[in-house]
This record gives C-alpha cells, sequence and structure tokens, in this order.
C-alpha cells in the first residue's frame, strides 16, 4: 500500500503549504483552517480523522476550490496533480475538477442528478473531458460499473439513482467519481451514513482500486475504525489545523498529541461495558473567536502556561511523524497507549 | 405467559404499511417492517435493539409508544394489557414509557423555551404551570445544565449535546419507568457522544429506570446493555444476554455483523466482507428464513420454513431464529431430532 | 424523585432571572431592523395611512364638490396643487378620501380570507384523513376559477358596491389561503417535536396550542401580505370596471375610469389615480417580501 521511501525527486502529488481559510459571515469571521501543510505522494492514502467543525470537510473543498467565493479567503499555496489551484481561474479550474481530482461525497445523490441514468451521467463526463465518442463513453461506462462491483451492470445503466439503493449509489457515485481517471481522490466521509455490513465492502472497494489505479486518496472521517481500515497515514484535525501526523499504526499505538490520546481513549467500545467513559472536558472552540496560543490548550490536562502563549508550531517527531503539542516536543510528557485492539473484544 | 420479572412483555407485535398506487389508491405492496416479534424487557436493565436500515427497530420502537398503530400483537405492561378495557390505557402508558428521538433538534419546538417543552409533559397530565415549571428547572440540572444559563433558551442557541440533554430531560419529567431511547446518540460527535452515554448511566442509577436502547452503533450498544436483540427485515434474529452474543453469536447474521465491524489494529485489517449486497427491501422479503439469500448456510429447508425464535440455552436466556440450531429441522448441521 | 412541593420563591424567581434567549420574532425584528428598504417601504404605508384616516385635515376642498366651470385644470393649478377631475372636483382631495376605500377594499378581505381560510387550512392541515380530503378538495373546485374571473361573476351577481366587493375578494383569496395554511400544517404536523408531545400524552387541542399554531402563523402571515398588493389592484379593477365602488364615492379605480375622457385634456391628472395604485401596492409587495426575508431566519 505505501511506496517505500522514494527520494525527495519524485514531486508529491498533493501539495498544501499553510493553508488559511475564513469564512464572512454577517456577524463574524470564523477561521475554519489555520495553517495546513502537507504533501500526499501518488499511492498514498491520507486519513484526516476529526470531529465536526475542526474543518475537515473544508480542507477538501478547498483542495478544489469548491467553496462560495464571496464569502471566503484563502490563503497559502495548493498544488495538486502539477496545477496551482490557488491562482487558476475558473475555466481552467473546471478542466481540472472531476478529470484530475475527483471527490466522493457521504451522501451519494449530492453528485447524482436524479433526472438521469447512471449510465448517461457518466458517459456525459467522460465524454466532456476527455472528448471521445458516446459509444466509446457508453462502453467505459460499463466498465465503470462492472470495476466497482454493481451487480448486474448493464442493466444498471439504464437505472436513474432512486431506482438503486444506498450502497449501490454509492457505487455508482465511485464510478462516476473514476471515470477520468483522476490521480487524486477526496472522499468526504463516504461511509458515515452506510450501514455497517454495506460500509466495510466500500471501504475493501476503495482500498481496492486505490492500489490497482494508484491514486493519491484523502479520506476524510470522524471514525477511528474507518480511518484504520483506509489510511497508511493519518492526520489528526482540531480546530482548523493538524495537531499530529504520522503513519496509522505509530499514531493509534502511541499518539504524538494529547488530543488524539484524549479521542482514542473516549473512543466508545464494547469492552468498557460497566465502567464509566472518559470524556475530554469541555467543548470545541468557537472558530469565530480562537483563544491565544494553543486550541486544545483550555481542555488538555497537560496543558501549562507556555502552551497558551503562542500557537505551537510544526515539530517533527520523527522523519515521518509531526506534533503541535510542545510538550510532547520536548519529550515532557508520556501519553498514554490507548490499546484499542486488546480493548476491541467484539472483534472475533 | 409474561414472565413475572418483565416490566414489559411484547406478543407477536406486527406492523405492514401498506403502500397505495394505481389509479384508486388500491394498497400495490406491503412493507412488513415488523412481523411477529415478542420478546420482553426487564425490571432494570437495558436492553439493546441492534440491526441494519429496514430491519424494524425504529418502528418497533413507535409501536411501543403506541405512535404507530400495531396490525396484530399486545404489549403488557407490569402484567396488565395495554389498550384492553381492565388494562392500561394509552395514556396511562405514556406516565410509564417515554421516548428520546435522534435528531436533537427536529425534537423540540423551535418556539418554544427549552424549560416550557420540558414542562409541556407533566402540564399536559394536570400539573400547574409554576410546578411544571419547577420540576423542569430541577430536570434541567439533572442533565447537567444550569437552570439560570438554559432554561430560558431557544433551541438554536444550544449545541447538538445540549439539546439532547434537553430532549431526556423531556423524557424524564413524566417519571417514567422506561425510556426508549432510538438512535439518542448517534448523530453527536463521538466526545460529546460519551459524555451523553455517562449522563445516561448517572441518571439509570439515580431514577432507577429501565432504557430500551435502539442504535446501528454496535459498540455503543455493547457497551451501553445487558441484553441484546438483534433484528433482520423486521424480525427477531437473535436475543440474549450482551457478552453472551457479541462474544460467541449463534446466528450467521449476528456474526457477519459483528465482523464487519471495522478493526481497531491496522496490522489486522478486514480483508473479506462478510455479507455483499445491501440490505433486501423489507417490500418483498425471502421465503421461509429472510435472511437465507445472503446466509452462508443456507439450504433448502431455510426456504421453505420460516424459523421459529428458540432457546438455546436450557434457561431460555438465548434465543436464535436459525434452523442450524433445530434438532430435527432438517438442515445438515442441525442435530438429529432427539440429541442433546 | 420527591414531589414537587409548592414552588418557593426561588424557582419561580430563578427563571425570571434565567438568561433571556432569543426568540424567533426577537430574531425576525432584529433582522428586520436592519432591512433599509422594507422600513421606508413601512414608513411610506404607515404615512399613508395616517393621511388617509385624517383626511379632513389634509385636505381643504370638499372632495364631493365639483364646478363645471374648473374641469380638468392641471398639476400646478393654484389652489388645487393635484389639478380637478372631469366633474371640477379638486382630485388631491379626491385622492385622499379616496385612499379610505380603496385600502379598504384591499386590506379587508385579505384580513377576513385568513381568519376564514386560516382556520379552515389549520384544521385541514392538523386532522388529516376525510376533513382534510373534503376541505382541500372543494378548495381545488373554487381555485379552478382565476381569481378576477370569480369576483367578476360574484359581483355580477351581486351588484356592485363596496360591501359586495369586499365579499367577492374574500371568497376569491380564500382558496389560497386554505391551501398554504393545510400546507405547513402539514409539514408542522409531521416533524419530530409534535411526535414527541403525542408521545407525552397531549390531547389534540393542547398539542395545536401549544406547538402548531405558534410554527404556523408566521409563513401564513407573509403570504396573506403578499395577497394585499393582489386585493388592492383587483379592488381598483372592480371599479374601475363599474363592478365595485360607486359614484360619487371616491376611489382610486372608479377614478381612473372616470378620467378617461379627460386625457387628452390633461393627462398627467388622468394618470395619477393610477400612479397612486401602483405604488400602494408595490409598497405592500415590498414589504411582504422583507417580511418574508427577515422571517427566513437560518434557525
Amino acid at each position: 500500500m505505501t511506496q517505500a521511501h522514494a527520494p525527495m525527486a519524485k514531486e508529491p502529488v498533493v501539495s498544501v503549504e499553510n493553508l488559511h481559510v475564513r469564512f464572512l459571515m454577517r456577524e463574524a469571521t470564523v477561521a475554519a483552517i489555520n495553517g495546513v501543510s502537507f504533501d500526499l505522494e501518488a499511492g498514498q492514502v491520507l486519513g484526516i480523522l476529526g470531529e465536526s467543525g475542526s474543518g475537515k470537510s473544508v480542507t477538501l473543498r478547498a483542495l478544489m476550490r469548491l467553496l462560495p467565493p464571496a464569502r471566503t479567503r484563502m490563503e497559502g499555496r495548493i498544488r495538486v496533480a502539477g496545477h496551482e489551484i490557488t491562482t487558476m481561474d475558473e475555466a481552467a479550474l473546471r478542466q481540472v475538477r472531476g478529470a484530475k481530482v475527483a471527490m466522493i461525497f457521504q451522501e451519494p445523490m449530492i453528485a447524482l442528478d436524479p433526472v438521469f441514468t447512471i449510465g448517461v451521467q457518466i458517459a456525459e463526463t467522460i465524454v466532456r473531458h476527455e472528448g471521445v465518442s458516446y459509444r466509446a463513453a457508453n462502453k467505459r461506462a460499463l466498465e465503470l460499473l462492472e470495476m466497482v462491483q454493481i451487480p448486474s451492470a448493464a442493466r444498471r445503466l439504464k437505472a436513474y439513482p432512486h431506482e438503486m439503493s444506498g450502497g449501490m449509489r454509492q457505487r455508482a457515485m465511485i464510478a462516476l467519481a473514476l471515470s477520468c481517471r483522476p490521480s487524486v481522490l477526496l472522499a468526504d466521509e463516504p461511509t458515515t451514513a452506510l450501514d455497517v455490513t454495506v460500509q466495510i465492502q466500500i471501504i475493501l472497494l476503495l482500498r481496492q482500486l486505490q492500489q490497482e489505479l494508484g491514486m493519491a486518496v484523502i479520506f476524510v472521517t470522524h471514525d477511528v475504525g474507518v480511518a484504520v481500515e483506509v489510511a497508511d497515514r493519518i492526520a489528526v484535525m482540531y480546530a482548523g489545523r493538524f495537531v499530529e501526523v504520522g503513519p496509522t499504526e505509530k499514531v493509534i499505538d502511541a499518539p504524538g498529541h494529547p488530543y488524539t490520546a484524549a479521542l482514542l481513549t473516549s473512543t466508545v467500545l464494547g469492552s468498557a461495558f460497566g465502567r464509566r467513559l472518559e470524556v475530554i472536558p469541555g467543548m470545541p472552540p468557537d472558530l469565530r473567536a480562537l483563544p491565544e496560543g494553543c486550541s486544545f490548550a483550555p481542555r488538555c490536562r497537560h496543558a501549562e502556561e507556555h502552551c497558551r502563549v503562542r500557537m505551537p508550531p510544526e515539530s517533527t517527531l520523527s522523519p515521518e511523524r509531526m506534533t503541535r503539542c510542545l510538550r510532547v516536543a520536548a519529550g515532557e510528557i508520556d501519553l498514554p497507549s490507548p490499546n484499542l485492539s486488546d480493548r476491541n473484544v467484539t472483534r472475533p | 405467559m409474561p414472565r413475572p420479572s418483565a416490566l414489559l412483555a411484547v406478543e407477536h407485535l406486527t406492523k405492514h404499511f401498506a403502500l397505495k398506487g394505481g389509479l384508486f389508491g388500491r394498497t400495490s405492496a406491503l412493507v412488513q417492517a415488523v412481523d411477529d416479534v415478542s420478546f420482553t424487557v426487564e425490571r432494570g436493565e437495558t436492553l439493546g435493539i441492534v440491526g441494519e436500515s429496514g430491519c424494524g427497530k425504529s418502528t418497533t420502537a413507535r409501536l411501543l409508544m403506541h405512535l404507530i398503530k400495531p396490525d396484530r400483537g399486545s404489549i403488557a405492561f407490569e402484567g396488565q394489557t395495554v389498550g384492553a378495557a381492565e388494562g392500561l390505557s394509552h395514556r396511562q402508558l405514556h406516565r410509564q414509557m417515554q421516548m428520546v428521538f435522534q435528531d436533537s433538534y427536529a425534537s423540540l419546538n423551535p418556539r418554544l423555551p427549552v424549560a416550557m417543552s420540558i414542562a409541556f409533559g407533566p402540564l399536559v397530565h394536570g400539573l400547574a404551570k409554576a410546578h411544571a415549571l419547577a420540576r423542569a428547572m430541577e430536570l434541567l440540572a439533572a442533565v447537567g445544565l444550569d437552570p439560570a444559563l438554559f432554561a430560558n433558551r431557544y433551541p438554536h442557541e444550544l449545541s447538538g449535546g445540549q439539546r439532547q440533554r434537553i430532549n431526556v430531560a423531556r423524557a424524564l419529567a413524566l417519571e417514567p419507568r422506561i425510556v426508549i431511547l432510538d438512535e439518542a446518540v448517534s448523530a453527536l460527535d463521538k466526545s460529546v457522544e460519551a459524555q451523553v452515554l455517562n449522563l445516561l448511566a448517572d441518571l439509570k442509577a439515580r431514577f432507577d429506570l429501565t432504557y430500551v436502547f435502539i442504535s446501528h452503533d454496535l459498540n455503543v450498544v455493547r457497551y451501553i446493555s445487558d441484553r441484546v436483540m438483534v433484528m433482520y427485515l423486521g424480525k427477531i434474529v437473535e436475543i440474549g444476554p450482551a457478552d453472551r452474543v457479541y462474544g460467541d453469536p449463534q446466528h450467521p447474521y449476528t456474526r457477519a455483523l459483528l465482523s464487519a465491524m471495522p478493526s481497531m489494529d491496522p496490522r489486522r485489517r478486514t480483508r473479506q466482507a462478510p455479507l455483499s449486497g445491501d440490505p433486501p427491501n423489507p417490500i418483498r422479503p425471502p421465503s421461509g428464513c429472510r435472511f437465507r439469500t445472503r446466509c452462508p448456510l443456507a439450504e433448502k429447508v431455510c426456504e421453505t420454513t420460516p424459523p421459529a425464535l428458540l432457546a438455546l440455552a436450557p434457561d431460555g436466556a438465548r434465543r436464535v431464529a436459525c434452523h442450524v440450531h433445530v434438532p430435527g429441522s432438517g438442515h445438515t448441521r442441525a442435530a438429529a431430532r432427539g440429541a442433546a | 424523585m420527591a414531589d414537587v412541593a409548592v414552588p418557593s420563591t426561588d424557582a419561580a424567581t430563578a427563571l425570571k432571572r434565567a438568561q433571556q434567549g432569543k426568540g424567533y420574532w426577537r430574531r425576525v425584528w432584529e433582522r428586520l431592523r436592519e432591512d433599509k428598504v422594507t422600513l421606508a417601504v413601512i414608513g411610506v404605508l404607515a404615512m399613508l395611512l395616517v393621511m388617509v384616516v385624517f383626511a379632513p385635515w389634509f385636505t381643504i376642498h370638499d372632495p364631493y364638490t365639483g364646478s363645471v366651470l374648473r374641469r380638468l385644470k392641471p398639476v400646478g393649478t393654484p389652489g388645487h396643487w393635484l389639478g380637478t377631475d372631469e366633474v371640477g372636483r379638486d382630485l388631491w382631495s379626491r385622492m385622499v378620501y379616496g385612499g379610505r376605500l380603496s385600502l379598504l377594499a384591499g386590506v379587508v378581505p385579505v384580513f377576513l380570507a385568513l381568519l376564514i381560510g386560516g382556520f379552515l387550512g389549520i384544521l385541514a392541515g392538523y386532522a388529516g384523513g376525510l376533513l382534510n380530503s373534503a376541505v382541500m378538495r372543494l378548495t381545488d373546485v373554487l381555485y379552478a376559477f382565476p381569481s378576477i374571473l370569480l369576483a367578476i361573476a360574484i359581483t355580477g351577481i351581486l351588484g356592485a358596491g363596496l360591501q359586495n366587493t369586499i365579499l367577492a375578494l374574500t371568497i376569491s383569496f380564500i382558496p389560497p389561503i386554505i391551501r398554504i395554511s393545510e400546507s405547513v400544517t402539514t409539514q408542522v404536523r409531521n416533524l419530530d417535536f409534535v411526535e414527541a408531545a403525542r408521545a407525552s400524552g397531549a390531547r389534540r387541542l393542547t398539542i395545536m396550542r401549544y406547538h402548531i399554531l405558534n410554527n404556523v402563523l408566521g409563513p401564513i402571515l407573509v403570504y396573506a401580505t403578499s395577497l394585499i398588493s393582489i386585493c388592492i389592484i383587483l379592488a381598483a379593477g372592480l371599479s374601475f370596471l363599474g363592478l365595485g365602488v360607486t359614484p360619487p364615492s371616491a376611489e382610486w379605480g372608479l377614478m381612473l375610469n372616470n378620467l378617461r375622457q379627460g386625457i387628452w385634456a390633461s393627462p398627467l391628472v388622468a394618470a395619477l389615480p393610477g400612479v397612486m395604485i401602483f405604488v400602494t401596492s408595490m409598497c405592500f409587495n415590498l414589504m411582504s417580501d422583507g417580511l418574508r426575508q427577515a422571517m427566513d431566519v437560518r434557525l
């Protein structure tokens, strides 16, 4: 799944530098993203783990510049598949969206037009981006539906979205997203609304497709289990920043930020039966008025004075790991290992 | 016969929804949402109900609360049949049993201050307004919200977790014995969910409550439940003590459901999905055993005969609806008739 | 939980002192306050209302006294700053006094239709089933007629006059109000909090009082306000056709008809009542729009 550590001569397929996104609302300015930087190589899966309000969905939409232009102020550099997203004009962006970068959503009906059949929608996208004939496009649409394992694919080409079940609509949306062979796939909680038995099918499908097509994937979720199943690297997001980034095993086994540790320990697992759950005290910060210093400090049991002075910068714990905790970076605190795999006694 | 310790006894509950179609609105199809469901809720326990979409768990909740009228079947509270002449009236049942819904925002009247929303129930049952509001204030404190800050606020001014606390307070206002929680924490953030679950545990102990906890989240149900009931396409497929159902599932669907949960260990990721396809449509469920179309153990007998929910262990604590566990059923894996 | 004793002063005062939340109407008012256009329009209408009600204080001449010598004087004539009509009556006085009937015929029918139609619609929406079907199918029948034809037919049968005009217009506006009331009530009835109220064992009337009405009246009111602008034009139209207010009463539509003969002599004067109808109708339209926007609070 992971590329061997290639020398940095190879350009990462997604490169984000110091991204800031603010929304100008009537009463206040919402600081949705406050300094996010990361690189993603081809063939890698980055999981962004965070709760609602952390900014994870906004990050994805910023990568395709899908945010409402009137109210949004974006700063920083975004480079996707060789294109400078931040400086491109609308027309050029439209060429890139769907073709080089594709997105799948939590609710497939966002992506699927209810008045056209699936076959028509996929074929139309292919024709528009690649300029081939409708016959060739239809043939490719059939191949795509088979690739996403929709049974009786030929018949389903003529089906309307409302005639399909939830899991099948999700697959159709994935087929649509992959129709132009994008090099980057952005996934915004695509499995959250699905039943458990369907969710695991879609997760496996995405993993398989990602490997076959060599795409880079950014997968946003609030579910730790889903992130573990899907991602090579995990970025934990809080109040518009990545507070920790690292390989999945390292982040899960030995979290490098108090928020990650608290999030993992408070994950409800069956084995905790009869015991009180550990909760993260307080509430997420108001993005309209972020505190000075570390945004997690008000809720952090390890917080000290110097944490509140100014926002901790990104520090490297190791070549693959980053943390925004001053104390962890300085080696002052030892975060407990949540031992999720042991606690999860429900898996046979 | 309802067992003496059962607080709630449900017998043969059935609800089919008619789909109207055609020129004159004739019934074109029946959605068999809940089909011949029987179970009990013991005093002081938490009964978890799990299942995927279309399994009928939410419909069951609404049938229990009499928000929908059942086609067949009966509900008995403390031995008294609900709706019968000598038994409990529906209004009386509502004093004993209340419900918390999933959508914390839609469950509250946006035009009423939250204290009024909480006080509404007691008001309706005859308490004077001043008393009802005083009780509302007490309940606000009980669910962890400072009355001085929250009593006069409106739902849109509160967060999801706070609203759900209000909904819990509202459910407790009538001092019920049973609280049905229909996906009550599903829409909340994980960290808020943990807070609300702790609150529910506290309230259960403090007010001596019995819970029916409906959810699609298997981890949460395992955490909170004493007994668990697994539903599929309107029928109960397995019911028993939570640790045994989770630790040693006997029904093929339960096994598939549990192994479909995402792994928490990056080194041992799931390699194969236990079930393929989507849960089928409750409009035309398969004949015989409804799970047979996706079951790895399905045989001829599963097609012809619906399996009954029968006791597994001698004491009847665990019940499974599967021919494999019925001696002499004709299934190749079942023991011969008369075998131990 | 122990029985609640008589609430001590603490609980009652605690509730009073509890931090006040911003209810829905308060937020609507706040949004309205920022909408300069709507405020201006409301100001204009208020001014109009005052002038029309206190007409004797704003006019010098009697609106009914004419003089053949002073027919169709143009705008700016000393003593008659808006000129005179075809019988020599002062136009300004006629306009101000005419405003009484025009506004009356424009607002009262909507108000009455709101009472009757709103009641029927909310009832039908809440009751559902057979009652709902009966009311809605009846409404459909009435709806089949365009409102102006319906109004003309009714006044044609009953005869002209202010009362019949108001009656005809009221009947024309009842169907759309029933429809919107039923639609909104059905939507609200299916919301979770109404189900929760049923689950607490409340009776239907109680649910109506606490949960349905306060959520339903807002949208219905806004819709009714938008009908006023139409009603003003319809009322003027009926009078224009001779089916509404009868001479010698002053009314803008009637004046418009009567001044047609003078259009070559004094075109400006002949157009003035029309301008008034337009402005008033427009103001009500803008006001209802502003109200609708203010009430569309993203909760």
